[in-house]
């Protein structure tokens, strides 16, 4: 499936470009590069990669421009880089389509685990039913959640939050886009719901809550659910 | 042999004056005894010498008087054109002296030193034109006749019987450097006239019969003569003082003239100058106030003579007092007066006996070791010698009134009481009267009332009533002593009124100035200090100020923003010129006096801090004692600019030190802690490249790179934090956060910490949420537990506790390490402050910024030692609302 699959690298560093080409290439894909937010626009439409792997700062364009560019005709999968400091710039690009981010510096661990997720999910989906992680088990068709084989009881909230991280398993999934989903459009920034939502949540299906191994929370972005 | 060293005052001043002298232009001035001796001739022939010799010479102003040779000598010498001047329908030329100043050249001439600009212009004087020049460091060659000399204006007026309007002040004369004296014998000179060199014709007749006597001439050609002999005695001392060549030292003179409202003062000044000049002695003018009030016209006097002081280069001092010779000896001896100069009484010799002797005598005989200088005026029109008030207003008029009607309606009383009392009971009752009336109404009144009851009396009363005789000795006696009683009463009262006034007066002036300089001393800053100036020189003053301070040595385009008057472009233009000259300009002064601002600079003893525009709503010139109070509020509100922005530069440069001292620990510190994972980074990598390295080094190389560039990024995180910190450009993204799920996000991104030492969890079951910024706060937790982590002996455990305590969220990191010295406890909070001998890694800034984020959180972030062993961190974060309820998503 991976195997052959064609990224393209937008970094106006050629340094960076190069050690991706290296570790992804080791990796089985197929690399073209883009330094220009101009000439990345170009290329995917050119070349039609599998995965684009997309710096946020970027000498002629905006990283997130490049994007919006993209999402108007595409959903190749969009692997957001960006720096320490600019979180907001992160959810922007998640809200804006992104399918996941990586805050420089990063190790090729991260980003291949990060590319794999991201291409399972641009791959049409045969409907999980029955999704498990670790101690986890979510019978998806009859809405029973066991934790080590025992069925626990979720709240209706409890259950549309943890069908939604279900449904893009592996991906973080930000505030907005939670509370657009579950509780509509006019709750975008009540984060308060999902802190005292995700501690029930945490409750009920990790082993130690205080040590969340199921549900990540991505600091000043979002959650994650991770396939264990 | 003490008396042979040269005093290092004069030295000093000499000096003062060489260096003064070397950064300003160069001033020569052709002088001569009248008109016509040859003064522009001679100054364009050495302009055409210096000319052809390829000096940069230009003619500013030269007035040619349509003289055939002078107007040949003209040529080829570039000239500035000159302005021209509106001033009442008629146009005018004179001097354009920005133009000079834009074309700088090396010299320019400028004729007729004492000539008056038209109105319009920017000083009323030329000569003021010329110290502008001078002062840009261009040279200047000029003329002038000696009449024009202040000091000499009034023997000159004495001479030849014309008054001299245009005057320079003398400090002009000490001002140039060179001098040459154009002489030519007065039967010359009359020659020149004849043959129509001087004037034209039709004036020559006149000019000859009045100014151009042969009498007058030789006069004024001594005059011309002395004052340059003067001169050359003056340069010869400077000359000795410098190189210590031991000659007439003087012996530290002092003069000081005592003045008054009197015309008179004007040759008194004048006179001391002189004498000052030749004795090379400071001098001073005094003003003793007194108990008498001048009148409107007198105050106006005074002032000019004021004035006429300061542009002579005296000192002015005003004093008060009931006496003048008691305030005269007073100052005298304050000041180490020698010399004191006084003018010959005028007053009535009745008066001066009533006054127990002249003033003159009394000074004389109290004066000490003082001399004391008689100087004898010229009469005075109008005989200012006995002072009678005027009465001006219709208050003084309705003071007579008042006196006469109750001196009648008592005499009435008396008429009726008469057959009861006796005449003389009646005559004390009268006097009591005159006493009442004197202490509410003025001198005149009184004394109208006094000569009214006493003529009463005598002509109602006193036997045989209804005439002025008076039969019985006793009677005589009696009328004479009430008679001298009821002046002597009304006139002390009155008098005592007067003071009384003035003691007001200089009790408000000392309020005001008090309440200044208290309101003052008590500002702050520099908003403070200018507001309260504005204030109070508005109160004081009824008056509309602006203050414009210097910014980088300019005149701030703008008014403070405190300041209460607006200026135009115009009024701008005057204030800047009053900041770069250091000297008032504006209404009320000799520089562009058509302005509707006063501006006057606010200079302190190094520099110029700005000015002060003033507009009072009065629209005459202040008065002497408003004018002197309103200089030494501008002094003293100068002085506080002063220290104010002394106060800022000093901590500037305390700041200033403050940051370089940073800057030097940042580069010690961090150049290690970069240069160490760089050098990590290097020798791995480069081992990598050498081929030889087999699987297991290559993998332990690899893992050296990695963690040295983990390190490296943390480095680089903490300086952005603490730059973004220091900066205030740190914004909190406060949104709710769950201080447990916090703490967990902490410990799982500190995996490397978490494998050496146990961590334990006590997190109480259902803490409130805190609005916090999530990453900064778990930034804050990761560091404290990096600290626990680097500093305590691996496999020893840390404990985080997280629990409510009053109205605080508080989270504890505990470790079991050997804990921190008690002297350094406050110190580990400091930017790169590290315990010595801690191993290296950290970059010494974990905590600061740890403490700093919490901060600006409103927490605080505390350490302590535990009993038990170990340190403790405590982070306290108010718990100051609860979120809004949450709710139920509705589908789902």
């Amino acid at each position: 499936m991976a195997e052959g699959a064609q990224i393209l690298i937008v970094d106006d560093e050629p340094q960076i470009r190069r050690f991706l080409r290296i570790s992804l290439e080791a990796n089985g894909y197929r690399i073209h590069e883009a330094a220009t937010g101009h000439d990345a626009i170009l290329k995917s439409a050119q070349l039609r990669p599998d995965l684009i792997i997309l710096d946020m700062g970027l000498p002629d364009l905006d990283g997130l421009e490049v994007l919006r560019h993209l999402r108007e005709w595409t959903k190749t999968p969009v692997i957001i880089l960006s720096v320490r400091d600019s979180d907001q710039d992160k959810v922007d690009a998640l809200d804006a389509g992104a399918d996941d981010y990586l805050t420089k510096p990063f190790s090729t661990d991260e980003l291949m685990a990060r590319i794999r997720t991201a291409q399972r999910h641009a791959q049409p989906q045969q409907d999980e039913i029955i999704f498990t992680s670790g101690r986890l088990k979510v019978d998806l068709s009859r809405r029973v959640v066991t934790v080590d084989g025992e069925p626990i009881k979720l709240t209706r909230t409890e259950y549309a939050l943890l069908r939604l991280l279900i449904q893009h398993a592996g991906r973080v999934l930000t505030h907005q886009q939670i509370l657009r989903e579950v509780w509509g459009p006019e709750y975008v920034h009540e984060t308060h719901y999902l802190r005292v939502y995700f501690a029930q949540l945490r409750q009920k299906i990790e082993e130690n809550p205080a040590l969340p191994e199921i549900i990540i929370t991505e600091p000043g972005v979002g959650y994650r659910l991770v396939r264990l | 042999m003490d008396e042979f060293r040269p005093d290092p005052d004069a030295l000093l001043a000499v000096i003062q004056k060489d260096e003064a002298r070397q950064q300003r232009g160069k001033l020569k001035i052709f002088f001569g005894m009248a008109a016509g001796v040859g003064k522009t001739y001679a100054m364009l022939e050495s302009a055409q010498q210096l000319h052809l010799k390829g000096v940069d010479v230009v003619v500013g102003y030269v007035e040619t008087h349509k003289r055939a040779e002078t107007e040949l000598l003209l040529e080829g010498l570039e000239i500035v054109p000159r302005q021209r001047v509106e001033y009442r329908g008629t146009w005018m030329e004179e001097m354009d002296t920005d133009a000079i100043l834009a074309r700088r050249p090396e010299i320019v001439l400028v004729d007729e030193l004492a000539h008056t600009n038209a109105p319009g212009v920017r000083h009323r004087k030329r000569y003021q034109d010329v110290q502008e020049i001078l002062e840009a460091g261009i040279h200047v060659y000029t003329t002038v006749n000696v009449q024009h000399f202040a000091s000499r204006a009034d023997a000159v007026a004495q001479i030849t019987g014309i008054t001299v309007h245009e005057t320079v002040p003398d400090s002009v004369l000490d001002m140039a450097d060179e001098i040459e004296l154009i002489d030519l014998s007065p039967e010359e000179l009359r020659q020149r006239l004849q043959e129509g060199k001087v004037y034209t014709a039709e004036r020559v007749e006149t000019a000859a019969n009045n100014f151009f006597r042969i009498g007058n001439l030789t006069a004024l050609r001594e005059m011309a003569l002395r004052l340059t002999a003067e001169r050359v005695d003056h340069q010869l001392q400077d000359y000795m003082n410098l190189k210590q060549i031991a000659g007439p030292w003087k012996s530290g003179e002092r003069l000081m003239v005592a003045i008054s409202p009197s015309p008179f003062s004007e040759q008194l000044i004048r006179w001391t100058r002189r004498m000052a000049y030749n004795l090379e002695a400071p001098w001073l003018a005094a003003y003793v106030e007194t108990p008498h009030e001048p009148t409107p016209e007198e105050k106006q006097r005074l002032t000019n003579h004021l004035s006429l002081v300061r542009s002579l280069g005296g000192e002015v001092v005003v004093v008060s007092g009931a006496d003048i010779n008691e305030g005269l000896l007073r100052l005298a001896r304050q000041r180490n007066v020698t010399q004191i100069i006084v003018g010959k009484p005028l007053r009535h010799p009745l008066q001066s006996i009533l006054r127990g002797g002249s003033l003159v005598d009394r000074l004389i005989r109290a004066s000490g070791d003082i001399d004391i200088y008689v100087v004898t005026g010229d009469k005075p029109e109008g005989g200012h010698s006995i002072h009678f008030p005027t009465p001006t207003s219709h208050s003084v008029w309705l003071q007579y009134l008042i006196a006469m009607v109750i001196v009648s309606a008592i005499t009435v009383l008396d008429l009726i009481a008469l057959p009861y009392i006796g005449y003389q009971a009646i005559g004390l009752l009268e006097l009591l009267t005159v006493l009442l009336i004197a202490i509410y109404v003025g001198r005149g009144p009184a004394l109208l009332a006094a000569v009214l009851s006493a003529l009463s009396w005598n002509y109602l009363f006193i036997n045989p009533r209804f005439t002025l005789e008076i039969y019985k000795v006793e009677d005589s006696i009696l009328f004479a002593l009430y008679f001298a009683i009821a002046i002597f009463t009304g006139n002390l009262t009155a008098r005592l009124r007067t003071q009384e006034r003035q003691a007001r007066n200089n009790a408000d002036r000392t309020v005001a100035l008090y309440a200044l300089a208290r309101e003052i001393a008590g500002a702050v800053n520099m908003d403070d200090v200018l507001q309260t100036g504005v204030t109070q020189l508005g109160q004081v003053f009824d008056a509309q100020v602006a203050i414009l301070l210097a910014e980088q040595k300019k005149l701030a385009p703008q008014p403070y923003p405190s300041s209460t008057l607006t200026l135009d472009d115009k009024e701008y233009s005057v204030g800047l010129w009053a900041f770069e000259n250091g000297k008032p300009a504006g209404r009320f002064t000799d520089t562009l006096p058509l302005a509707t601002v006063q501006f006057i600079p606010l200079n302190t003893p190094t520099r110029t801090v700005g000015v002060i525009g003033i507009r009072t709503r009065q629209q005459e010139r202040l008065s002497f004692d408003q004018e002197a109070l309103l200089e030494t509020f501008i002094n003293q509100i100068a002085l506080v600019i002063e220290r104010e922005l002394l106060d800022e530069a000093a901590e500037q440069s305390a700041m200033l030190k403050e940051s370089e001292r940073l800057y030097t620990t940042l580069l010690n510190s961090i150049s290690h802690e970069l240069r160490t994972p760089i050098a990590t980074i290097k020798g791995a990598s480069s081992s990598l490249l050498a081929t030889d390295a087999n699987g297991e080094a290559r993998l332990e190389l690899t893992k050296d790179i990695q963690s040295a560039a983990d390190r490296l990024n943390r480095l680089v995180e903490n300086l952005l934090d603490m730059s973004r910190l220091e900066s205030g450009r740190l914004q909190l993204k406060q949104e709710w956060c769950d201080i447990s799920d916090l703490i967990g996000v902490a410990v799982k991104s500190i995996d490397y910490c978490n494998s050496s030492h146990p961590i334990q969890l006590h997190v109480q079951p259902d803490l409130p949420l805190v609005e916090a910024d999530f990453v900064l706060m778990e930034q804050v937790i990761v560091n404290l537990l990096d600290n626990a982590c680097s500093y305590t002996p691996p496999g020893t455990p840390i404990t985080i506790e997280a629990k409510t305590n009053n109205q605080y969220l508080e989270v504890t990191v505990s470790d079991a390490g050997k804990g921190i010295p008690p002297d350094s406890i406050e110190r580990i909070f400091e930017k790169f402050y590290r315990l010595p001998g801690t191993p290296t890694g950290g970059t010494g800034l974990g905590l600061s910024i740890s403490r700093g984020l919490t901060e600006a959180h409103g927490g605080t972030l505390t350490a302590e030692n535990l009993r038990e062993g170990g340190a403790r961190f405590t982070l306290r974060l108010p718990l100051n609302s609860s979120p809004p309820p949450v709710q139920e998503a509705q589908h789902g």
